[in-house]
C-alpha cells in the first residue's frame, strides 16, 4: 500500500488563556484523517472551527499539545518535509518593498535552483497567475485578489508534491476564482496532492475528491461531498396552487409557503404520498413533484445550527 | 547561497528600500557643519573635536540603528505574518533568525563605512592631510561595530518574545547598565551589605561591559590602544552574540505562531 499524501493522527491543540496562562481552549480536538496521494481534499467548517489551526500545525507554525502527523511519509518536525509542500496562508501578506518579481524569486532560492532556472519559473507563475504586467510592481500596491494570486505562485513555485492552501479563493474575483480552481485542478492532472480549506461550499462540491467537515474543532464527517450530504434525510418539495372556485384546506395552507398564487411545501419522503392525499381531496393542482438535493451549504449550516452556540473554539477544564 | 545568506540579503535591501541609509545624510550634515565651525572657532585642536564628534555620532546613530530595527526584525514578521510562507519553505527557525541578524549587521556595517568616509573627509578638510595616528579612528570604529553587533543581538533576542516597546526598554536598560558595569562592581567595595553587593556583582558578571568597546578618547587624543584590547574585545563580543543567538534560538524555536 502506497505512502498517504497526509497522515493526521489524533492531533490536538490547546491555547494556553488568560493573564497565568491557567486555562486553556481546545482549537483542535484530537483529528485523525488521511489524505491520499493526488487527492483534491477540501477542510471545511464555520470560522473558529480548527481548520487554520489544522494548517498551520501541518505547516509547523505552532507545535501539537498531542497527537502527530506526516506529510509523504515524513512527520511535520523534519524541515526537509518542507522541500516538498507549498503553502498559501489566509489572507496571505509579503514584503510589501519587494516586486512580485523579486518575492518570487527570493522564495525560488530557497529551492536551490540554478539563476536560469529560477528565472524560467518565475516567469513561468506570474504567467499563470495572470501577473506578468504588474511583476515589477511592489507589493504594496497590490490589491487583496492579486496579492492572493502572489500567494498561490509562491505555493506552487518549486513544483511541490502536495499543497496546502488556506481559503484559496477568498478576496479573488470571479475571473480570479476561475483560474484558481483551474490551477487546482491542473495540479491533479499532474498527480500533486492539494488539501485547502474554504468557506466557500460550491468550490469544494465542484472541486473535491473528499472533504472533511470540522466544527468547533471536532471533526464531524470525512468522505466525498455527495457522501457526506447523503447523510442527511431527504425530502420532497411539491408545488401546487387551487383550481379556480375550488378552495385549499387550511392544513395545508398553515404549512405552505406562498409565493403569488403558488404554494410551496416541503415534506420528507415518508410524508409524501399523504400529501399527496391530501391535495387530491382539495383538487388542488400540482405543478411540480421534486426530491430536494441537499447540498453542503445545506448540511453546513445544519451543523451550526444544531450546536446553536457561537462558533468559537471551546474551552477545557485542565487538571 | 546558504539560507542564512539569503535571509540576510533579504533583510539589508529592506533596510535599505526602507530608507534606513538616509540617517547618512544627517551625519553628511553634521560632519560638513562641525568642519566648517570647528575651524573657525578652535584653534590647534580641530582634528580632537572632529575625531570625538564624529566617532560619537558613528556611535550614536548605530545604536539608533540597531536598537529601534533591531526590536522589530522578528516582531514584525509575526506580525505582518511574513513569517508564515518563510516557515513553510525548508528553513529551520534558527537559520532565519541568524538571516536576520546578519542581515542588520550588513546594514549597520555598509552604513558605518559611509559614515567613516564622511569622517575621513571632514577630518581631511580641517588637516589638509592624514596623520599615522589616524589609524587609531579604525580601531575605534571596529570597537563601535563590535559593540553594535551586541546591541543587536540584544535587541533581536527581546524581539523573539517581546513587544518593541518593551524590547527598547530592555535592550536600552542592559546597554546602559553595561556601560556602567565599571562602576556599578565599584560600589560592592563601599559596602558590605549583601542586598547590594550580590546584586551588582551579579549585574557586573550578566550584563555585557560596554565600557571595554569605547576607544573614542583614545583615538581623539592619539594614544595607544593595546593590541591584546584588539582580540579581547573581538572575543568578548563574538562569545555574548554566540549566547544570545542561541538564547534567541531555543526562544524562537519554540514560539507557536498563532
Amino acid at each position: 500500500m502506497s505512502t498517504p499524501a497526509i497522515e493526521i493522527a489524533g492531533l490536538t491543540k490547546d491555547y494556553k488563556i488568560g493573564f497565568w496562562h491557567r486555562r486553556r481552549r481546545r482549537s483542535l480536538d484530537n483529528l485523525t484523517l488521511q489524505v491520499e496521494e493526488g487527492e483534491i481534499f477540501g477542510c471545511l467548517g464555520p470560522n473558529g472551527a480548527g481548520k487554520t489551526t489544522t494548517l498551520k500545525l501541518l505547516m509547523g507554525l505552532i507545535f501539537p499539545t498531542s497527537g502527530t502527523a506526516h506529510i509523504r511519509g515524513r512527520s511535520i518536525d523534519d524541515v526537509e518535509m518542507h522541500r516538498e509542500i507549498g503553502y498559501l496562508p489566509e489572507q496571505p501578506y509579503f514584503y510589501d518593498y519587494l516586486t512580485a518579481r523579486e518575492l518570487l524569486d527570493y522564495y525560488a532560492r530557497f529551492s536551490d535552483f540554478s539563476a536560469t532556472e529560477r528565472r524560467e519559473r518565475v516567469e513561468h507563475y506570474l504567467a499563470k497567475v495572470g501577473l506578468t504586467t504588474a511583476g515589477n510592481l511592489q507589493l504594496r500596491k497590490f490589491s487583496k485578489g492579486m496579492l492572493q494570486r502572489v500567494g498561490l505562485a509562491q505555493a506552487i513555485l518549486h513544483d511541490p508534491q502536495v499543497i496546502f492552501l488556506d481559503e484559496p479563493m477568498s478576496g479573488l474575483d470571479p475571473i480570479g476564482r476561475r483560474e484558481a480552481r483551474d490551477i487546482i485542478l491542473e495540479l491533479k492532472k499532474k498527480g500533486r496532492t492539494v488539501f485547502f480549506s474554504t468557506h466557500i461550499l460550491s468550490d469544494a462540491e465542484m472541486l473535491c475528491d473528499r472533504v472533511a467537515v470540522l466544527h468547533q474543532g471536532k471533526l464531524q464527517g470525512v468522505g466525498a461531498p455527495a457522501e457526506i450530504v447523503a447523510i442527511e434525510a431527504h425530502t420532497t418539495e411539491v408545488f401546487f396552487e387551487a383550481r379556480n372556485g375550488h378552495a385549499l384546506a387550511p392544513c395545508l395552507i398553515e404549512r405552505a409557503t406562498q409565493t403569488g398564487k403558488r404554494y410551496r411545501i416541503e415534506v420528507p419522503e415518508a410524508d409524501l404520498y399523504p400529501l399527496m392525499d391530501q391535495l387530491r381531496d382539495c383538487d388542488a393542482r400540482v405543478l411540480s413533484v421534486a426530491p430536494v438535493r441537499p447540498t453542503l451549504e445545506d448540511y453546513f449550516f445544519r451543523l451550526v445550527d444544531k450546536s446553536q452556540a457561537p462558533s468559537h473554539a471551546v474551552e477545557v477544564r485542565t487538571k | 547561497m546558504s539560507v542564512p545568506g539569503i535571509v540576510a540579503i533579504n533583510t539589508f535591501r529592506e533596510a535599505v528600500r526602507d530608507r534606513v541609509l538616509y540617517n547618512l545624510v544627517f551625519f553628511a550634515l553634521i560632519m560638513i557643519g562641525a568642519a566648517i565651525l570647528v575651524g573657525q572657532i578652535s584653534i590647534g585642536i580641530e582634528r580632537l573635536v572632529i575625531v570625538n564628534l564624529g566617532l560619537t555620532a558613528i556611535s550614536v546613530f548605530g545604536l539608533v540603528m540597531s536598537i529601534f530595527i533591531g526590536v522589530g526584525l522578528v516582531y514584525k514578521e509575526i506580525e505582518k505574518r511574513t513569517l508564515y510562507t518563510l516557515l513553510a519553505k525548508p528553513i529551520r527557525r534558527w537559520q532565519f533568525l541568524v538571516g536576520k541578524y546578519g542581515g542588520l549587521l550588513l546594514t549597520l556595517t555598509v552604513n558605518t563605512f559611509f559614515m567613516a568616509l564622511g569622517l575621513a573627509a571632514a577630518l581631511f578638510y580641517v588637516g589638509r592631510t592624514f596623520v599615522r595616528s589616524d589609524a587609531l579612528i579604525l580601531v575605534a570604529i571596529y570597537f563601535i561595530l563590535l559593540e553594535l553587533a551586541l546591541v543587536t543581538a540584544i535587541a533581536l533576542f527581546f524581539s523573539c518574545f517581546s513587544t518593541p516597546m518593551l524590547s527598547t526598554l530592555f535592550t536600552l536598560g542592559i546597554y546602559v547598565t553595561g556601560v556602567f558595569a565599571t562602576d556599578i562592581r565599584n560600589i560592592a567595595g563601599f559596602t558590605s551589605n549583601g542586598a547590594i553587593v550580590y546584586p551588582t556583582r551579579f549585574l557586573y558578571y550578566v550584563v555585557p561591559n560596554f565600557h571595554n568597546f569605547n576607544a573614542i578618547g583614545l583615538a581623539a587624543h592619539g594614544g595607544q590602544i593595546p593590541f591584546a584590547l584588539f582580540w579581547q574585545n573581538t572575543a568578548y563580543a563574538a562569545l555574548y552574540v554566540a549566547l544570545l543567538l542561541i538564547a534567541s534560538a531555543a526562544v524562537f524555536s519554540y514560539r507557536n505562531f498563532k
